[in-house]
């Protein structure tokens, strides 16, 4: 990294050298595939949805026509919001679970994990090579009512026999707090990671106790971390519908399962978007409260 | 897993260790060493599940994995491609996962190229770029599914393959950019203005300097690409129409029972990811 420092004034030379008319496109031709495609395939699509949830929509056909209809936010709402609810109680459950579970785990490895540091990353990433779906899956043959663990409890008389976790919100809950675990542990990682050690030494010579030196070093140096984790477990867990459909059976239905029947069975598309317009509303307001306390670019540092 | 990446790439760019100034008294951590592994043996524990579902054996005559354990076979490891839906939907997924990742990596190597080396007065409109890509990385995903199929439906188009791609190309070209830029931001230009000094065109020294040097984070972000691709459900599920990746194959399976091939290819897959996960840390250790 010691050339770093000479790379600046041979840029500015570089930059006088490259004046050419040429090269004043250079910038626009290459983002131009991304742009486009991020235009017509990520903006276009959210402009389409929010004139979609203006518009209504035949149940049968999902043939649709614009009737600047805003009715259509009040009446989803109010018929869904206790779903938004239960979502946002059960992604915020799972968010909290995943902080308190993986911060130990995460400053151990920062702090102890010595050369064996990217063994341990991998055993964090471990869940993401098998398919979510499965990852699910597996986790309601756990939890199943006779399966290894309740089954085993049941037969030593631990557990009453009609006991049960599948179908409740436990279980959606846990299945939430395990896929989205390795999402909150590597960005509080990367931050405890990043602390300076010798800022540590030097509350300790100051004569922190070593619980002063936590909360009032460590701590404070790894919020960005958590913002970013909170934003990667607890936004994605919001809208998910596949821990719901599997572990929660019919019961504690979140927003995403609305969602998604609204646009794949009822073929309802105009309250389908009105109800994600709302939901991405949500995730926006956290999102841009992450972005103005912590720059937009601070989330990509801890990807 | 770019988390890793972005992490292994900062361990490698430190120059050296501090020496630490005051030794720790417990080396290994005491307790929360213990703690440690434990959450360790909680994430891992799921996949010996699903491995040792993959050779119980059915009794009800149905092709369904029980709750129960009725024994040892090998039955479904010899069937493995019994079920045609399955192994279609498998192959559906793999080849969709190599289109999309070669697409997102083409484009997000591209994006990530200018974004690393301009700066607003000749690259007007950078900020909006990046908020773009920060948008997508951080929006709900089923926002991105519904309002694609929306997009999809109100233009008229059939959902199939092509959708497929379209969509899978979108999530993954933020995540591709963010990894390569990571790589690109510690780049050394004098290298690329001295391949120019000695008369190399810019093609050439593209090609001969460039891509060579950032060629590892050019490949962690295809491996992310594809990653993201193969296991994707929310978005795949409401753009596939009736031409069905893995995923949401596995899904639809959930409300007729679970064929045990379907651990089979979940143990299988797990298998060969694990192998190429611990052969390129004990490479990289090796280089190290």
């Amino acid at each position: 990294m010691t050339s770093s420092e000479g790379v600046a004034p041979a840029a500015g030379v570089t930059r006088r050298r490259r004046a050419r008319p040429g090269k004043v496109l250079a910038p626009y031709l290459l983002s131009l595939p991304a742009g486009l495609w991020l235009l017509a395939l990520f903006l276009v699509p959210l402009v389409v949805m929010l004139s979609l949830s203006l518009q209504t929509c035949n149940f049968g056909t999902g043939a649709c026509v614009m009737t600047w209809h805003w009715g259509e936010f009040w009446s989803q709402v109010s018929l869904y919001h206790s779903q938004f609810l239960t979502s946002i109680y059960f992604a915020g459950a799972a968010t909290i679970i995943d902080l308190i579970v993986s911060f130990p785990i995460a400053y151990w490895i920062a702090f102890y994990g010595g050369s064996k540091k990217n063994f341990f990353l991998l055993m964090l990433l471990v869940p993401f090579f098998v398919s979510f779906v499965i990852r699910t899956i597996v986790w309601e043959f756990i939890l199943s009512d006779q399966g290894i663990v309740l089954g085993t409890l049941k037969n030593a008389h631990l557990l009453p026999q009609n006991f049960h976790i599948l179908a409740t919100g436990y279980a959606v809950v846990a299945g939430l707090a395990y896929n989205y675990l390795p999402f909150t542990a590597l960005p509080l990682y990367v931050a405890i990671e990043r602390i300076d050690k010798t800022v540590l030494d030097a509350a300790y010579d100051l004569y922190a106790s070593k619980r002063e030196a936590f909360t009032r070093v460590i701590l404070p140096l790894t919020i960005p971390g958590m913002f970013a984790a909170f934003l990667l477990t607890f936004i994605p867990a919001l809208g998910d519908y596949v821990n719901q459909q599997i572990l929660g059976g019919t019961n504690n239905t979140m927003i995403g399962t609305v969602i998604q029947n609204a646009f794949l069975t009822n073929l309802d598309y105009a309250g389908g978007s009105a109800l994600s317009a709302v939901l991405l509303a949500i995730a926006l307001v956290g999102i841009f409260a992450y972005a103005r306390l912590l720059g937009s670019r601070t989330i990509e540092e801890y990807l | 897993m770019t988390a890793t990446y972005a992490a292994a790439e900062r361990e490698a760019s430190r120059t050296g260790h501090r020496a630490p100034r005051r030794r720790r008294r417990h080396r290994r951590g005491g307790w929360l060493a213990v703690y440690s592994w434990l959450v360790i043996a909680y994430l891992v524990l799921p996949i010996f599940v699903m491995v040792a579902y993959s050779f119980n054996k059915v009794t009800t005559g149905l092709p369904q994995v029980s709750f129960t354990w009725n024994g040892f076979t090998t039955q479904w490891y010899q069937q493995w491609n019994n079920i045609p839906g399955l192994t279609q939907a498998f192959w559906l997924s793999i080849r969709l996962g190599i289109a999309s990742t070669i697409l997102a990596t083409v484009v997000g190597t591209l994006l990530a190229l200018a974004l690393v080396r301009y700066r607003p007065p000749r690259f007007r409109g950078k900020t909006l770029v990046e908020q773009t890509m920060f948008l997508n990385i951080a929006a709900p995903e089923i926002v991105l599914g519904a309002s694609l199929l929306g997009l999809f439906v109100t233009i008229n188009v059939a959902r199939g393959f092509t959708t497929l791609l379209l969509a899978h190309v979108a999530f993954s070209i933020a995540y591709v950019t963010v990894t390569v830029r990571a790589r690109l931001a510690g780049f050394d230009r004098s290298l690329e203005e001295a391949a120019a000094d000695l008369g190399a065109n810019s093609w050439t020294t593209f090609q001969k300097i460039t891509l060579p040097i950032i060629m590892p984070g050019i490949l962690a972000g295809a491996l992310m690409a594809f990653a993201l691709s193969i296991d994707d459900f929310v978005t795949s599920n409401f753009v596939s129409g009736n031409v069905v990746p893995f995923p949401v194959w596995v899904y639809g399976a959930t409300r007729v029972g679970i064929p045990p091939q379907v651990f089979v290819f979940g143990s299988v897959i797990f298998g060969i990811g694990i192998l190429c996960a611990f052969a390129s840390i004990v490479l990289a250790r090796r280089d190290a």
